[in-house]
Parts: structure tokens; C-alpha cells; sequence
């Protein structure tokens, strides 16, 4: 047991001479670390990989900075995923490479429908990974900037009626005007996704601060209008007439510049797929 | 003592521990009277065994706080009492900012803008670890120590029975791996050691439900096993070196006490890092009473394997003040 293996007379020098034994020993110690450190540091840059393959189509929570400075500023603490009042706030995992533990809202299945009034990730986040207020140095992409800030069509009572957001998460397109039930003339009535769907969203003749499950509160519409009516914010997306030829009301939804990207529309379209879709961080041109 | 301060610190960044150059009067003169026939030590030794209990106080003690402080986080979530909300890499207690030095240094680096919350954060978790011991945050917070301690139990069973062997690294190795994250930080703009570190994994994965990349702590964990004992927080993890740094300055930590010290070498054999208790080999210790270097995670199990009480943990001028 004891512990006396040093105390064997030694050379006046103070260093023992190294045995053909421990001069191996140590050889391949070095050799082993060798490995493991290029192992470890191979394995860390392989999260290299899925960053370049997704590039910037994850959609990230409001007033996400740009993507590149989005990943290298958060801090993967997921406050942002729990102050979320709707749960639309994902984090990624290893698959996500440099994206593990980052924020995102996959829009189908739950968007942001801003039910928290203020938001709430954006005070959360410890960074300014998420952010009121860029900050100067960093660029602003063409487009990205809103026009003014967005009113909130729930708070349209409230004294203050906007929300603190300067630039857009993303873009609505109709991705597949052919589904859209408007442009076939049709209408809608019963849970616009089904009564399996679990996504929520807050409705202000429910209850302004329970949002409730989408698949109890059926719609009843002559002409499906829903990316309108369901849109939080005021003046984002409008329905347009189209001439039809047989007779039948046909109207296209039309994406406005105040559009800022959260994805309710996304999740609410009852076509399957959905015809209308968010692209995360895209800039505005123009009405198209 | 002069320069022992130092020599710590590059101890804990790689360097072999070596026998001190100078030893004091009184620890020469205990070193002499140790020199006793191997009858007499043998019978003082057993006296002083037959006298000890085996315990697991420290021990105890440090996976009840581990535990409680990772549940705080997920309770905090799961019932809503927000207490402590966020994960181990960032996270608020009732209100107030706390991030790990080690995440707010990689974020720091890569993204080059500090705001006001994250340094008020890292500044409050940073004076917290100075007064508790540095790497303490290792032992008695860090979920991915606890996990690999049940598996490195595994490995010295398989070790005994001769099925596994434990090969060794350098652990200047640690070092190198410090630098290099935090330059890949630097060069690359993103925080590429997050996407490795199995602390914030298992600390999301407690938080924000189960995930793929537990396979990859399951992996480093299968390693230890077969491969080499607690590769990852003796070899390679840059976090228990930044917080090893702040423990240099720190008051809390184990003293050892020459005196009652029959050099058996237990303490040594429980340690995840041997290397700081060089001193208890037989004619090593440069004074009387030694306190272990900053690389310690002040875990206490050579407090708790001690037959004989060399090792205690200290706060220094608190005892003197007692």
C-alpha cells in the first residue's frame, strides 16, 4: 500500500536516467494524446458541416440577429424556450452542428403568434443574441428593417399598441397558389388543422392571456381567409379579389411590407401542405 | 513556499509535480522520524486504521448539492416556479443573471460584443467560484461529473478483473485544447466547443427533455469505460481549467497535514487529479502543512478515504478566525 516508490536513493543530479521502458512509455503517451487531440478538435469542427448545409433556413425566434451572429452569440441557455407562452421555441441538437442548443420555430407546427405581448425572448436572452437593438457595428441587410414598428392588431386597444421589433424574423410567400383555398374560391369550416393538431394560439375573445389549442376553436368561412384574419399583426397580409371566369369569388392573400415572418399563417392554413409559407430571413422587395 | 503558487498553476497546466527543491525545517524532521523500521510503521499504521471508519460524507454531501442544483433548474421549468430559469451555460436566479465562465468566454470570443447582462452574469458566477473554490463548480455542480463517476466505478471493477486497462494522456493536453477552442472561437465566429460540451448537453437534455446528442455523451462515456479513466475532465475539458483558473485565488480548499500523514497512497487513487496531491508522497512535501493546488475540485474524497486525517478541507482565514 505505501505509497514509496520516489524515496529510492537517487543520483546527486536530481534527475533519474530515463529506462528504455518509461522513455517508451512516455513515447506512446504522446502518441495517444496526439490522436486525441486531433480527434476532439475533428470531431468539434464537423459541426462545421450542418451549419453550411441548412445555411440561414432555420427560422430563429423574433429579433434574432443575422444568422452568422445569431449562432456565434448565443449562449444555448434556452431562457427564450421558457418564457415562450405557446411553446413555439425549439433548440437544436447535434445535428444542428454549431446550432445545438440554438433557438428556432419550426412555423407548421407552432409559430409565434406574439401572445406574450411584449416579447418575452427578447428580455430574456442574456446575450443580444436576441435583440430589441442591434447593435451599431454590426451590417443591416436591404429590407430586413420594418417599415415602422408592428401593431399588434390585440393590443390595437391598448394605449400602446406596438411591439418592439425593428426588423422581420422572415417573409410569407405563397409558395403554392394552387392549394390556396381562396384562390380555388373555397371556404373552410371546422379546426383549421384538424383535431389532432396541438399547436395554440391565443384568442382574444377566449381569453387575452390563455392561449388555447387551435383544434378547439373551429372556423366557419364562405371564402377561407384565415392567413388574414388570424395574422397578429396589423396590415401584414390583405386578400385580394381575382377575376375569375366561371363566376365564382376567387381572392389571393398578398403579403405586405409589415409582414414581420412569425409564421401564424404557416400553421393556420388548413391546405396540406400549407400554400402559404414563411422563408426565414427574408428581406422585403417589394409586392409581388 | 515561495514560487509554490506558480508551480501549481503550471501543474495544472501540464507540467509532471516534482520533488520540491527546498523543504522546511519542521517537515524535514517529520520526514526523519518517519524513517522508522517497517515493523514500528506497520503497528502505527494499523492503530490508526483500526480506528477509522470508511465514510462517504464529502461524498454524500457533494451528489445531494450536484443534484439539487441540476433539479433546481428543471423543476424551475417544469412547474413554472421560476427559480432558476435557463440551463448551466446561462440561466437567471430569482431574476439575477448567472453565466458560466467557460460559455460567456466562448461566446465573448466568437461574437466580440459583450452586453451589459452578460457581464454583470459573468462577472457575478465569476466572484461566486472565487469564494467557493474554482473548480469546485466541477465536482459539486457539473452533471457530467456525477455521470462519469458512476461510470468510472465500472471501469475500475473491469480494471480489477483485468477486462480493461487504464491508459493515460498528457495532460498538458487540456491545456492545448483550452487555447485551441478559444482560438477556433476567435478565428471562426462560432462557439465550436458548445457543439462538444457534454456538460450542456446533459444539462439542456435535464432541462429541455432527452436529445441525439446524449449518443455523443454516451460515447465519451463508453470511452472512459474501455479506454482511459475520466478522459474527458482530466484530458480535455477547457472548463474545468476556466474555472481552475479562478480557483487559484480562492480561499476555500483541502490542506494536508504532514503530520498525520503514513503515506499509503489512498487518497491518491480516489483523485481525478493525482497530480495535486503529489505532496503526500513519502518525502514530497515541501512544509509541515500544504494546501492542494488550484486543480483540485475540492470533491473530498480524499478527505472522506483518509484513515488517518491528513486532509481536511480549510476556508483559509476563516480557520484562523474560528
Amino acid at each position: 500500500m505505501s505509497d514509496d516508490s520516489d524515496t529510492r536513493p537517487r543520483p546527486a543530479t536530481g534527475k533519474r536516467p530515463q529506462s528504455a521502458h518509461r522513455a517508451q512509455q512516455a513515447r506512446r503517451e504522446f502518441i495517444r494524446t496526439a490522436v486525441l487531440s486531433c480527434g476532439m478538435i475533428g470531431a468539434g469542427l464537423l459541426g462545421f458541416l450542418p451549419v453550411v448545409q441548412a445555411g440561414d433556413k432555420r427560422l430563429r425566434p423574433p429579433g434574432a440577429l443575422d444568422e452568422k451572429d445569431f449562432l456565434s452569440s448565443c449562449i444555448k441557455c434556452g431562457q427564450c424556450v421558457q418564457v415562450c407562452p405557446v411553446q413555439a421555441i425549439r433548440l437544436g441538437d447535434l445535428t444542428d452542428g454549431f446550432g445545438i442548443g440554438v433557438p428556432f420555430i419550426e412555423a407548421r407546427d407552432q409559430a409565434c403568434d406574439f401572445s406574450c405581448d411584449a416579447v418575452q425572448c427578447i428580455l430574456a436572452c442574456p446575450t443580444g443574441a436576441l435583440t430589441y437593438e442591434k447593435p451599431a457595428f454590426l451590417p443591416v441587410r436591404e429590407g430586413a428593417p420594418l417599415e415602422h414598428a408592428p401593431t399588434l392588431k390585440a393590443k390595437a386597444q391598448d394605449p400602446e399598441p406596438t411591439i418592439n421589433l425593428a426588423e422581420r424574423i422572415g417573409l410569407a410567400r405563397l409558395a403554392r397558389p394552387e392549394a390556396c383555398l381562396a384562390m380555388q374560391g373555397k371556404g373552410f369550416s371546422g379546426p383549421a388543422r384538424g383535431t389532432t393538431f396541438e399547436g395554440e394560439m391565443r384568442y382574444m375573445d377566449v381569453d387575452r392571456w390563455q392561449p388555447i389549442p387551435i383544434a378547439d376553436h373551429p372556423y366557419e368561412r364562405t371564402l377561407c381567409d384565415l392567413c388574414v384574419t388570424e395574422c397578429p399583426i396589423a396590415d401584414a397580409i390583405r386578400l385580394e379579389e381575382v377575376p375569375s371566369q366561371d363566376g365564382t369569388r376567387r381572392a389571393r392573400p398578398v403579403v405586405q411590407e409589415q409582414c414581420v415572418g412569425c409564421g401564424v399563417c404557416e400553421m393556420i392554413c388548413p391546405a396540406e401542405p400549407a400554400a402559404i409559407v414563411i422563408e426565414a430571413r427574408k428581406t422585403w422587395e417589394g409586392e409581388s | 513556499m515561495k514560487g509554490r503558487f506558480l508551480d501549481q498553476i503550471r501543474i495544472m497546466l501540464g507540467r509532471a509535480p516534482a520533488k520540491p527543491e527546498v523543504v522546511s525545517e519542521a517537515a524535514r524532521e517529520i520526514h526523519q522520524m518517519k524513517r522508522m523500521t517497517k515493523a514500528d510503521f506497520e503497528a502505527m499504521k494499523q492503530h490508526v486504521r483500526d480506528h477509522q471508519l470508511e465514510k462517504h460524507t464529502w461524498r454524500n454531501r457533494r451528489w445531494a448539492v450536484l443534484i439539487f442544483a441540476n433539479l433546481l433548474f428543471t423543476f424551475s421549468f417544469w412547474l413554472d416556479i421560476q427559480m432558476l430559469e435557463g440551463a448551466l451555460t446561462a440561466s437567471r436566479f430569482v431574476g439575477f443573471h448567472l453565466i458560466d465562465l467557460n460559455s460567456a468566454l466562448q461566446v465573448m470570443l466568437a461574437h466580440k460584443h459583450i452586453i451589459v447582462n452578460l457581464f454583470i452574469g459573468t462577472a457575478t458566477v465569476f466572484l461566486l467560484w472565487v469564494m467557493l473554490g474554482g473548480r469546485t463548480f466541477c465536482s459539486w455542480v457539473c452533471p457530467y461529473h456525477l455521470v462519469a463517476e458512476l461510470f468510472e466505478a465500472l471501469h475500475l471493477k473491469l480494471v480489477d478483473r483485468k477486462w480493461v486497462s487504464d491508459h493515460s494522456f498528457h495532460r498538458g493536453a487540456r491545456t492545448v485544447f483550452w487555447v485551441i477552442f478559444s482560438l477556433l472561437a476567435v478565428v471562426t465566429g462560432y462557439t465550436v466547443f458548445e457543439t462538444l460540451s457534454p456538460t450542456s448537453i446533459l444539462s439542456r437534455a435535464l432541462i429541455y427533455g432527452p436529445s441525439l446528442a446524449l449518443g455523443w455523451v454516451a460515447l465519451l462515456l463508453v470511452f472512459e469505460v474501455v479506454y482511459s479513466r475520466r478522459a474527458w475532465c482530466r484530458y480535455v475539458c477547457p472548463i474545468g481549467l476556466t474555472y481552475g483558473m479562478v480557483g487559484t485565488i480562492s480561499p476555500v480548499r483541502v490542506v494536508y497535514d504532514l503530520r498525520q500523514c503514513f503515506h499509503e497512497g489512498d487518497c491518491r487513487k480516489v483523485c481525478l487529479v493525482p497530480h495535486v496531491l503529489d505532496m503526500v508522497i513519502k518525502g514530497r512535501s515541501p512544509e509541515v502543512k500544504v494546501p492542494v493546488g488550484p486543480d483540485c475540485t475540492r470533491c473530498g474524497l480524499c478527505v472522506d478515504t483518509c484513515p488517518s486525517g491528513a486532509l481536511k478541507f480549510e476556508v483559509k482565514g476563516l480557520n484562523e478566525l474560528l
